[in-house]
């Protein structure tokens, strides 16, 4: 995915645990998260029916998704909205330089997007000497601090508020230093409203694509987005093939899980309904609009019947906000435009299990994440899958890179205990053999990383089989 | 969760130990096997039995887990329920025996086996439906929910159903009760730096909330949440449930 260095997630998860002041805001930023959702979703029953709902919703979706895709262009394109297909991100970018090119534009004023993310967009403009303008708050502060978010919500929820208050003082030309909230603000909005003035061409991310009308639905806090696809001259958005329902009336239950479970509104401040460009009478609007639909590996996960639930994914960023791993190590650990759950089993679907496999190692299988997600993906489950597919013991396995772990010497360990699980006599021997011996094992491998911040486990010198034949516990 | 339908309390039950009660832990085994008997169930123990297969299904080793798992469904074969003294074993023989055994002969037989499983608290509070005694001295102790006693097999509420029985026991919860302790298996020699600060902050809840013993469900949870303790020199004794309800209803 171009990162330049190689990616290293234990240096990357070392140098996260001792950063004290990360850990604190990525605590206090995460319990704000799960509290906010907690108080939108009072009721479990309800919540419940909801999630259903919109895994019924999304489910259906993926199972008609070619021909979702193909009545969504021809809607588009009877409102006038020109569609593009990208297979990868490469071709998604040229799309976007085109249109930069044909309009003559110097700069491109951007509204939050993942996607934009998992294209290197703004790297590649300015390859291509375009300047690329984040205009939500937190984008803006992590490219003034030439940072990637760290978060699929809030890109910059890693900062605290005297960290921007110091990006803003030494990264925009004469700004005092100002911890006041209301005064940051301010500062962003000075510099924003000068881009929005000024950029021909405004980007965005997609929401949910409606098949049905041809419709591309936005939403937003910050009325940024609603700027960036409205003032300049073209509309460029950017949308994954999963992004698209069949209908109007699929949407009400999939918006209120995403802005409920994202970040515990009822609905956001803005709701984005874009279905055409500026017309004849019209005097504002986009004279263009572009939607670019990418695929970049997502047909191939939508071919396996149980991996495709990964294309359920609405990204609210839930998982994240309640995963263990996540509210420890941050979003830049995972080395990769998506971070947390939702990215420990997408990452190694789309970089293949050699660059990202090691991402489904990092879970305790804890469930919290398939617990809180909208659309019910057994994010659990397919980390195990996934891991199934590192091994690829049965010789079925779909995902690039599989079998990349295949050794000799770890297979024969889970063949011993395969052997010493199946015969009761081997059992038998080995837990008298642990009895003996365990508590003398010398402290390397495993055992001598569970003892770094642990003693060693005390293995019993009479087992319970023992114990049970002894006090008379009948077998049958 | 799912609407459970419950044995009749006469039954007589299979015990499954678990491996790691089986090698570390068997005074948690025999103490939960003696509180079914003193309350007139039958157990048995089957002495063939050995691990649910979840260290193999977890890791990447499918082909491995079923074949342990395989052999559980074959020792465990008369229709008796089967009581666990682990959320996450029981969890295991539930919740993905099925998945694990579909599209082979033996779904049916894994499906009807995975019907028949129970986690000990959950049998001790609705099936045996018990009335415990409180014959120890008054004590504060905490309580550490293993994720999959909560989120897949849902029996939080029986185990501390069980523990406010007791009268001279004060219960003060942990402040983040429902985030997992760091173990998670070979997750926790896997991704050993993220375990560990995973259970540096539970045992500092732990401590922050007085109690003089935790009490666990999970005998996975006790032994990496108590290595911790005993590594950073915290005085705060670890038990399973079964084991702590057995003493305190013995007057031990």
């Amino acid at each position: 995915m171009g990162n330049s260095k190689r990616f290293d997630f234990e240096n990357n998860v070392a140098g996260a645990l001792a950063d004290d002041q990360l850990r604190r805001n990525l605590r206090n930023a995460m319990d704000i998260l799960v509290d906010k959702r907690r108080t939108v979703f009072p009721d479990t029953a309800t919540l419940e029916q909801l999630r259903s709902a919109g895994n019924a919703i999304k489910r259906r979706a993926l199972k008609n998704l070619p021909q979702l895709l193909e009545q969504l262009e021809a809607n588009c394109t009877r409102n006038g909205i020109q569609v593009h297909w990208a297979e990868d991100t490469d071709e998604a970018n040229q799309i976007v330089l085109e249109i930069m090119r044909r309009h003559d534009a110097p700069a491109i004023v951007k509204g939050k997007s993942m996607v934009s993310e998992e294209m290197h967009l703004n790297h590649f403009l300015e390859e291509n000497d375009i300047e690329a303008m984040e205009t939500d708050l937190g984008e803006f502060i992590i490219q003034l601090n030439h940072e990637t978010p760290s978060h699929i919500i809030v890109p910059a929820i890693h900062k605290n508020k005297d960290e921007v208050a110091t990006i803003f003082h030494d990264k925009i030309p004469d700004t005092p230093y100002t911890e006041n909230v209301e005064e940051l603000t301010d500062i962003a909005r000075v510099v924003m409203r000068k881009r929005f003035a000024s950029a021909k061409v405004g980007l965005s991310g997609v929401n949910f694509a409606i098949a049905e009308t041809g419709t591309l639905l936005l939403v937003e806090n910050e009325g940024n987005g609603r700027m960036c696809t409205t003032v300049p001259d073209a509309h460029v958005a950017v949308m994954g093939l999963e992004k698209v329902v069949e209908k109007l009336s699929d949407v009400p239950p999939l918006l209120r899980l995403l802005t409920g479970s994202a970040t515990g509104q009822v609905i956001t401040t803005y709701v984005n309904m874009i279905s055409s460009p500026r017309k004849g009478e019209e005097k504002d609007g986009p004279k263009e609009v572009h939607l670019i639909i990418l695929d970049n590996g997502r047909s191939h996960i939508l071919a396996d019947p149980e991996l495709r639930q990964t294309l359920l994914c609405i990204r609210c960023g839930t998982c994240l906000n309640h995963c263990p791993v996540y509210v420890r190590i941050g979003g830049h650990a995972y080395g990769h435009v998506y971070p947390g759950p939702i990215g420990k089993i997408l990452t190694p679907q789309m970089e293949g299990l050699k660059e990202a496999g090691v991402l489904a190692t990092a879970s305790s299988l804890c469930g919290a994440c398939g617990e809180v997600c909208p659309v019910r993906i057994p994010i659990p489950d397919l980390i195990r899958r996934l891991r199934n597919e590192s091994y690829d013991q049965e010789g079925s396995a779909v995902v690039e890179g599989a079998g990349y772990k295949k050794n000799l010497a770890e297979t024969l360990v889970w063949k011993g205990w395969e052997l010493a699980n199946r015969s009761p006599l081997l059992n038998e021997i080995g837990t008298r053999l642990a009895g003996k011996v365990g508590n003398r094992m010398p402290k390397i491998g495993p055992l001598k990383k569970w003892t770094r911040v642990r003693t060693s486990p005390q293995v019993a010198p009479t087992s319970l089989h023992e114990r049970a034949r002894k006090e008379g516990v009948k077998d049958e | 969760m799912e609407k459970r339908t419950y044995p009749d309390p006469s039954s007589k039950v299979y015990f499954f130990g678990t491996c790691l009660v089986d090698a570390a832990y068997p005074d948690a085994g025999m103490a939960a096997i003696k509180l079914l008997e003193s309350h007139g169930v039958e157990v048995v123990f089957p002495q063939d039995q050995s691990c649910c297969g979840q260290p193999a299904y977890n890791s990447g080793f499918v082909q491995e887990a079923r074949a342990v798992a395989r052999n559980q469904i074959r020792v465990f074969s008369k229709p008796y329920p089967i009581v666990v003294p682990s959320g996450s074993c029981a969890g295991m023989m539930k919740h993905h025996y099925p998945p694990l055994f579909a599209g082979t002969p033996d779904e049916a037989a894994a499906r009807r086996f995975s019907e028949r499983v129970y986690e000990l608290s959950e049998y001790l509070a609705t099936v045996v439906a018990v009335n415990l005694e409180d014959r120890g001295d008054p004590v504060t102790i905490t309580w550490h929910s293993s994720c999959h006693a909560l989120r897949e097999m849902d029996v939080i509420r029986h185990s501390k159903a069980l523990i406010r029985q007791l009268k001279n026991v004060t219960l003060v919860e942990l402040e983040r009760e429902t985030e997992c302790c760091g173990f998670g298996g070979t997750f926790a020699v896997k991704q050993a730096a993220i375990s560990a600060a995973m259970v540096k902050d539970k045992v500092d809840d732990i401590t922050r909330t007085g109690a003089s013993t935790l009490v666990a469900g999970d005998c996975g949870c006790l032994m990496n949440i108590t290595g911790a303790m005993a590594k950073a020199g915290v005085t705060i004794a670890g038990k399973h449930l079964a084991e702590f309800l057995w003493e305190r209803t013995n007057g031990q």
